[in-house]
């Protein structure tokens, strides 16, 4: 593995989190944990009438690549309609963080989008994008 | 093209060996457990020399790869039996631990005074006992379906029993390992369903011989042995339709199997790590693969047709020798015969075949019921494997024919 694979793009957001902080009231409230290692991850959003996301605010712990995700997935969500985020798929967040992942670290980098969707749509929706 | 059992033999080490300087090795004890080829032997030696690690927690190289081969086996479980999804696949230590494992947790969420189990007079222990065990904590009742003369199952029995009992499961096996018999699996899945059970099916004496599809026969749980399948000890397959196991409380607790732990309670992981606690025979479970990968190579239905061949001869010729009774007389049956002969033990006739270099299993073979049921207390029981020869079946004739010397005055 070489140091490039903290590609500057992820230390950015790993440092300088985007929408950090839950919303309260809120429109969606979901959390999801990553089991191997025992990542957390907990996403709230404010919903307009016409189905839009309009604000993004998540809290949790964990390492580089989990946390970037989130912050990355956070600043794509607002805007998107919630139609649009339910049909997001694995490549989508694998795309934002850029840089190939191993099997455990898939993990990490999905464990934002498994919230999203898991609340959105099903737990096994969720299952079924990861086996793609 | 023919199948070649010559050459297919050269693949496993173990049978080029000598029982001693002038007795050759003749392995008839397939039904307990089969010879491993070298491609498997050599996963094994490459995994402990280069790919060790624990798995789905190291972030270093050698715990990313053995997580990717880990999982990678568990795909091509997955497809060797055609399940749906890989989530559908359980890795287990085997058939006993996978039958418990449904007794146990689906058993705890299902079952209540009033049910009703049906299990058959032909099972193996494990497909017994297990329900035995839970029938003592659940409260339910186990009900066995009997057998005909041939050794078939009395099919008219099994569907009054589906139609006048309160039947929630039938625990099934697929292959007889006494009889030899194969019951028809997917049409009494069919009836079960009919009436509203659920249907287990023990596939340990069929998973090594035939091409199974989960999806055709439409069982809810299928469970099998790896080590009857060219592949380790210690590693077994539970399949469940998925929103069975879904719905089902884990087996054991402990690592792996949760999605998050506080001291007051805890979550469970996803399918299938929820029924996978603890550190999980990573090694086997990538042997069981390369099992696979072997079985996938191989002509299975010339494989079949072999075996069959040499099963048909065999079962001849032992039933030619007088005081010699073959059991079982299904019209549809694998590739084993187990045997009595009057006025000889079974162990001793195993020891006699030993000397012979005649491997075979004598006693019971964890189907005290059944022979029970036919009114003896062990037999000994011969077992093929596409590895096996028309020189193994002269042999064993020959040494059955030296036992009954020695044994019989
Ligand atoms: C029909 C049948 N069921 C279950 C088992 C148990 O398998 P295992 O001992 O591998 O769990 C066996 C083999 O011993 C068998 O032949």
């Amino acid at each position: 593995m070489d140091e490039t694979f903290y590609r500057e793009n992820i230390l950015d957001h790993a440092r300088h989190m985007r929408n950090k902080g839950l919303l309260s009231p809120c429109d969606f409230d979901h959390e999801e944990h990553n089991p191997l290692c025992g990542d957390h991850l907990h996403l709230t959003m404010r919903i307009d009438d016409n189905g839009i996301i309009r604000e993004v605010g998540w809290d949790g712990s964990g390492c580089a690549i989990s946390q970037a995700s989130a912050s990355m997935l956070g600043e794509e969500l607002i805007g998107m309609s919630l139609e649009q985020a339910r049909k997001l798929d694995k490549q989508f967040v694998l795309d934002l963080i850029g840089i190939p992942l191993t099997i455990n670290r898939v993990k990490c980098a999905t464990l934002s989008l498994k919230t999203l969707l898991v609340g959105l749509v099903s737990s096994e929706h969720w299952e079924n994008i990861e086996d793609e | 093209m023919a199948f070649d059992a010559a050459t297919i033999r050269q693949d496993f080490p173990i049978l080029q060996q000598m029982r001693s300087a002038t007795v050759p090795l003749t392995y008839l004890d397939n039904a307990a457990s089969s010879q491993k080829p070298q491609s498997v032997i050599d996963t094994l030696n490459t995994y402990y020399r280069t790919q060790n690690a624990n798995v789905h927690r190291g972030i270093h190289w050698l715990s990313e790869m053995a997580t990717e081969l880990y999982e990678g086996a568990r795909v091509k479980l997955q497809k060797f039996v055609n399940a749906k999804t890989r989530r559908e696949i359980i890795f287990t230590r085997g058939t006993t631990e996978a039958i418990n494992l449904v007794a146990q947790t689906w058993g705890r969420a299902n079952l209540k005074a009033g049910d009703v189990v049906l299990s058959t007079v032909m099972e193996h222990h494990a497909n017994i006992v297990s329900w035995q065990i839970a029938a003592e904590q659940y409260g339910f009742t186990l009900h066995y379906v009997p057998l005909l003369y041939d050794g078939t199952l009395d099919q008219a029995t099994y569907a009054r029993l589906l139609r006048e009992e309160n039947v929630k499961l039938v625990a099934l096996t697929h292959g007889s390992n006494t009889l030899g018999t194969i019951n028809p699996v997917a049409d009494m899945t069919q009836l079960a369903h009919a009436h509203g059970a659920l249907v287990l099916v023990d596939a340990a004496q069929t998973a090594p011989h035939f091409k199974l599809d989960v999806q055709a026969l439409d069982c809810d749980f299928l469970a099998f042995s790896g080590h009857k399948m060219l592949g380790p000890t210690g590693i077994g397959v539970l399949y469940g339709k998925r929103e069975l196991l879904e719905a089902m409380p884990p087996f054991l607790g402990g690592g792996d199997m949760i999605a998050t732990v506080t001291l007051e309670g805890s979550t469970w992981n996803q399918l299938p790590y929820k029924f996978e606690a603890g550190t999980p025979a990573i090694a086997q479970a990538i042997g069981l693969g390369a099992a696979v990968d072997y079985l996938n190579a191989l002509d299975l239905p010339a494989a079949n047709a072999h075996e069959h061949a040499l099963f048909v001869e065999l079962y001849e010729r032992l039933s030619e020798i007088a005081g010699v009774r073959v059991l079982g007389a299904a019209p549809e049956r694998g590739a084993l015969a187990a045997f009595t002969m009057e006025g000889a033990h079974a162990h001793d006739i195993a020891q006699v075949l030993d000397q012979h270099g005649v491997a075979v299993r004598a006693g019971h073979h964890c189907t005290m019921p059944l022979h029970q049921h036919l009114g003896i207390a062990a037999s000994v029981r011969a077992s093929l494997y596409f590895y096996n020869t028309a020189a193994d079946v002269d042999r064993f004739i020959q040494a059955v024919y030296a036992a009954r010397k020695t044994l019989v005055s």
